[in-house]
């Protein structure tokens, strides 16, 4: 199989999956106000306290981020696996492994990028200063692919499984357990001057790992699944 | 060119076949016939390579499947029990989407003149969830025919589909066979086949 050919089977599956959420718009926007209604309880629930606002504010907004990607996982592989697209998939010329790819791409860039491209107007409601919403943005940009891929592991191995939503959760949120704590330690290592770069760093080196192993454990599950 | 060697298929605790050899050559078509629940639809799944026997080995053109691994599926089409569409999309979406998912993209015309060929002219850009089941099944046929695959596994293709478009089908079936092809399929009903070397395996419960 040419390069070519990999990149035109990982570029079809992205199209599909965006075409797709095209038509379902409440998919995609169910996780949108997931995350903007949790972060905006906490303000309220809280009050106008502005530096404890500040402080619990990166946690706030990662751990909401996290329970979003979550919510979105179900639909990842579960309407291919019930009308037997993922069976069409299995059995393409493409490898299995980069259509899966594909899939988990379109899940980020539908799931992980907005919700990073809103964090810093919702970072406002916790008065976080200017720097510290860029700093935010950095890690939420490298860490909510890195949330996509371990998701997408979850998503498989519970395919077919009666109850999977609740199963999904219990594999997958241990599993983003190092993801949260460097993306929103990045946020107060920066504001106590010990620089984000270390955090930012390691998250860089979990979402290399994950992009390399994920597709391929991945793809396991999903053949497990299929027989 | 596809051939079974001993193969035995366990599901649960159950044998469902053991010691099942055969071989289909270039421009012949075999058709697997059993009761329900005697294996008709695990054996076409191992034949793709979705299920693993438990014993035995499929061949094509001499070499084990599992060996082959992409070569062999870029030879091959399956048609399951599930028809594989898009309920939100058209259905020359659905077409052209599938067919570049399965690695062999198709322009925009072929997209149609298959849906055409398939009984379902004027329909192309219609959201498939308001086709009927028949119609369904069309589609997924269309995306066969462009496939243009040496290989066909079809399980239980005429499911909904109406005389004429079974007599359709068993026309293509023949046509894919006549070019050299090979089909390997299941059905409850009779397909009126003109196809000479048909080939009849009987699978026991």
């Amino acid at each position: 199989m040419s390069e070519a050919s990999l990149w035109n089977g990982f570029s079809a599956a992205v199209r599909r999956d965006l075409l797709l959420a095209m038509r379902r718009k409440s998919d995609v926007l169910t996780t949108l106000f997931f995350f903007v209604i949790v972060t905006s309880l906490f303000p309220l629930g809280i009050g106008p306290e502005t530096d404890m606002l500040r402080r619990i504010a990166p946690g706030v907004l990662w751990v909401s981020a996290l329970l979003a990607t979550m919510l979105s996982l179900n639909r990842l592989f579960a309407a291919d696996y019930v009308d037997g697209t993922l069976e069409q998939m299995a059995l393409s010329a493409v490898p299995l492994g980069v259509l899966v790819a594909g899939k988990v791409a379109a899940h980020w860039l539908l799931a992980g990028l907005p919700l990073t491209l809103l964090a810093p107007v919702l970072g406002l409601q916790f008065d976080m200063a200017p720097r510290s919403l860029a700093v935010m943005v950095a890690s939420l940009a490298i860490g909510t692919p890195v949330l996509s891929l371990i998701g997408a592991i979850g998503a498989a191995l519970t395919l077919g499984v009666r109850g999977g939503g609740v199963l999904v959760s219990l594999l997958v949120l241990p599993l983003y357990v190092p993801a949260l704590i460097f993306g929103a330690g990045a946020v107060e290592a920066d504001v106590s001057g010990l620089g984000s770069g270390a955090h930012l760093s390691l998250l860089a080196a979990m979402l290399a790992v994950a992009g390399f192993f994920a597709p391929w454990a991945t793809t396991a599950a999903l053949r497990i699944a299929l027989e | 060119m596809l051939e079974a060697d001993n193969l035995e298929c366990v599901r649960g605790d159950r044998s469902l076949f053991r010691d099942l050899s055969f071989r289909v050559d270039g421009g012949q078509c075999l058709l697997v016939s059993g009761l329900n629940g005697s294996g008709k639809t695990s054996l076409l799944r191992i034949l793709c390579g979705l299920l693993a026997p438990m014993h035995g080995t499929v061949r094509w053109r001499g070499q084990p499947i599992r060996a082959l691994g992409d070569a062999y599926r870029s030879e091959l089409s399956y048609l399951g029990h599930l028809s594989a569409v898009k309920e939100e999309l058209s259905a020359a979406e659905n077409v052209e989407v599938a067919s570049a998912l399965a690695g062999r993209s198709v322009p925009a015309q072929a997209a149609r003149s298959a849906l055409a060929e398939a009984g379902l002219r004027r329909r192309e850009d219609l959201p498939v969830r308001v086709l009927s089941q028949g119609q369904k099944r069309r589609v997924a046929l269309a995306r066969l025919l462009l496939g243009g695959s040496t290989l066909w596994l079809l399980d239980e293709p005429v499911t909904a589909l109406d005389a004429d478009a079974v007599k359709w089908l068993a026309g293509e079936i023949d046509r894919h066979v006549a070019r050299g092809g090979v089909a390997v399929l299941t059905s409850h009903q009779d397909l009126p086949l003109a196809t000479a070397p048909l080939q009849t395996l009987r699978l026991r419960a």
